[in-house]
């Protein structure tokens, strides 16, 4: 007979389970820790945002100081132009470059431009922002919608680079050699077969990357400035809603400070539909695309 | 085309059991062998993983490339569409000749135009509907006509028996199939650019026993247009649907002949050793 020499002891059994209740514990715990801070801030800011959103704050410019009432009309289209602007930008030039990082480039150029990228991601913003305004309001002479749009660009851009690359390298090899094994030519390949087969994640990184401009506030103080009107064109100063909910927030005013929570909502919420609606073409253009 | 002179001696000196210098064609006219490989080597970072494969595949024939793991099969095949070509440590030397071009002087998307290929694992491209899987190849090569894409699409899936199993959802994703059934898309998406040759990387290796079967039974059908050369590591395989066999071992071909041959009185010792399980 053979000789068990691993005994099963009742002592041991008794152990291996409180471990493992006592390891359930700590990992739920660390879950709740995280998650509450984020509920946390929405949560407070539906409770304090939600009594200033009233038709005037979508629809009115703000008023001068010491009159109660007026909106942040002019910063809700800032944002969005602003945004907008930069996302014309760096989406393309983004997507593009993360083709050429994961299909294109040889081994050693692409871990040079993935550094870059990644260093880029940890420049804080407020540097970038005095670069804008090194580089285009010095120039110029004065703040304007583009030089905003310009640093919201360069903040965008590595993200959007990042997340493209890393969504490409994860489609399998197998499915290019398909493409290609077809008689179709490289580029076709990547454009039409690889980057639709990577489109959800793509759009989680061009998300990112709004959302994260969209909220940006330092590097819009040094190049878009703020504007307390209506912008004529974008070659002037623009509203935007970070720059406008930090003004709001400091001064001294009851009423302001209301309305810069309902800022702040607004721009969560504009986050989420933009999300949500773009998720929603993705997935429809996946199978209805050709008609 | 005319084959070259030394194509005529490459060829006669692999397994045909003739020592007259072989009729470059058959009865019909047509060329009697499809692809001609002269020395084919292909080099990883400078290290040979096959050395020196000369082989006449015949038109209309199914030749079967058998061998144990790792000694160059897939490599070899791979090489026959030029699909080395997006590896920048991969090197090709040698001939490969199709209808007596050699095919690494000619354009790498049109060689592949002309020699079509089935994987090992179903790859159906994902987020495409089962159409747009089929006319792939059509639609990104320039063809645009709807009417001609909805033709070859049926004909294609027609000819890889899956048309009855799909025809009533053409727009669902090709995901949504069974893994048989996408292998069989794969082959339709294959079929649908009119290729000379379809070669196959053990098409059946991940699929269930009823599926290899309809898989087997398509080549038997697939050999009457097409001329196709399949790796397998299945021997009973090769003996069911091949005319021809390879055996290959340690990146050299170690024999060429009939099927029947091969596996009944294979002139090779290390062949004899292989089919009767001795290795590998």
């Amino acid at each position: 007979m053979i000789e068990r020499r691993l005994q099963p002891s009742p002592w041991v059994e008794y152990r291996r389970r409180i471990v493992n209740a006592l390891g359930h514990g700590v990992v739920a715990l660390a879950t709740v820790v995280v998650l509450f801070p984020l509920i946390a801030v929405i949560w407070y800011t539906l409770r304090e945002g939600i009594p200033g959103l009233t038709w005037d704050f979508f629809t009115q410019l703000p008023k001068p100081v010491g009159e109660v009432g007026g909106g942040m009309a002019n910063a809700i289209v800032g944002s969005g132009i602003v945004v907008g602007l930069a996302s014309l930008v760096a989406i393309p030039l983004g997507i593009l470059a993360g083709i050429f990082i994961s299909e294109y480039a040889s081994a050693r150029l692409a871990a040079a431009i993935r550094f870059v990228t990644e260093v880029m991601l940890g420049l804080p913003s407020i540097l970038l922002g005095i670069f804008a305004y090194a580089v285009v309001v010095k120039p110029i002479g004065h703040f304007s919608a583009y030089a905003g749009a310009a640093a919201l660009a360069i903040v965008m851009l590595p993200i959007v680079i990042k997340t493209t690359e890393e969504i490409l390298r994860l489609v399998p090899r197998h499915i290019r050699e398909a493409g290609l094994a077809l008689g179709i030519p490289q580029w076709v390949v990547v454009l039409r077969i690889i980057l639709r087969a990577a489109s959800r994640g793509i759009v989680t990184g061009i998300l990112l990357a709004v959302a994260r401009a969209a909220g940006e506030t330092a590097p819009l103080l040094f190049t878009a400035l703020n504007n307390r009107f209506w912008h004529t064109t974008l070659d002037q100063p623009i509203a935007t809603l970070p720059v406008q909910i930090f003004t709001y927030a400091v001064a001294p005013y009851e009423d302001w400070h209301r309305q810069a929570w309902a800022g702040a909502l607004v721009l969560i919420g504009l986050v989420l539909v933009l999300s949500i609606v773009l998720r929603l073409v993705v997935s429809r253009t996946h199978f209805e695309h050709e008609q | 085309m005319e084959p070259s002179q030394q194509q005529e001696q490459q060829t006669h000196t692999l397994g045909d059991d003739s020592s007259e210098p072989l009729p470059q064609s058959d009865d019909h006219g047509r060329e009697r062998f499809r692809i001609v490989t002269e020395n084919v080597t292909v080099l990883f970072d400078g290290k040979a993983a096959i050395r020196n494969v000369s082989i006449a595949i015949r038109t209309n024939k199914v030749t079967a490339i058998i061998g144990p793991s790792g000694c160059g099969k897939s490599t070899f095949l791979r090489a026959l569409n030029r699909l080395h070509d997006i590896q920048p440590n991969a090197r090709v030397e040698g001939r490969i000749l199709l209808d007596g071009e050699d095919i690494t002087t000619l354009d790498a998307t049109l060689v592949r135009r002309r020699i079509g290929m089935v994987f090992q694992k179903p790859n159906p491209f994902p987020a495409m509907s089962i159409f747009d899987n089929v006319v792939a190849g059509l639609r990104f090569n320039g063809i645009r006509k709807r009417s001609l894409l909805e033709e070859i699409a049926e004909e294609a899936l027609r000819r890889a028996a899956l048309w009855d199993e799909v025809k009533d959802r053409l727009r669902a994703p090709a995901t949504s199939l069974s893994g048989g059934q996408q292998q069989r898309l794969c082959i339709a998406r294959a079929l649908a650019i009119e290729p000379e040759v379809l070669l196959m990387d053990e098409p059946t290796s991940a699929l269930d026993p009823i599926a290899t079967a309809k898989i087997e039974e398509l080549i038997y059908e697939l050999k009457r247009t097409y001329t196709i050369v399949i790796v397998t590591h299945n021997m009973q395989q090769a003996a069911r649907v091949s005319d021809w066999t390879a055996f290959m071992y340690l990146g050299e071909l170690i024999e060429f002949d009939k099927t029947r041959k091969i596996f009944t009185n294979p002139s090779k010792r290390q062949t004899e050793e292989y089919i009767t399980g001795r290795f590998g």
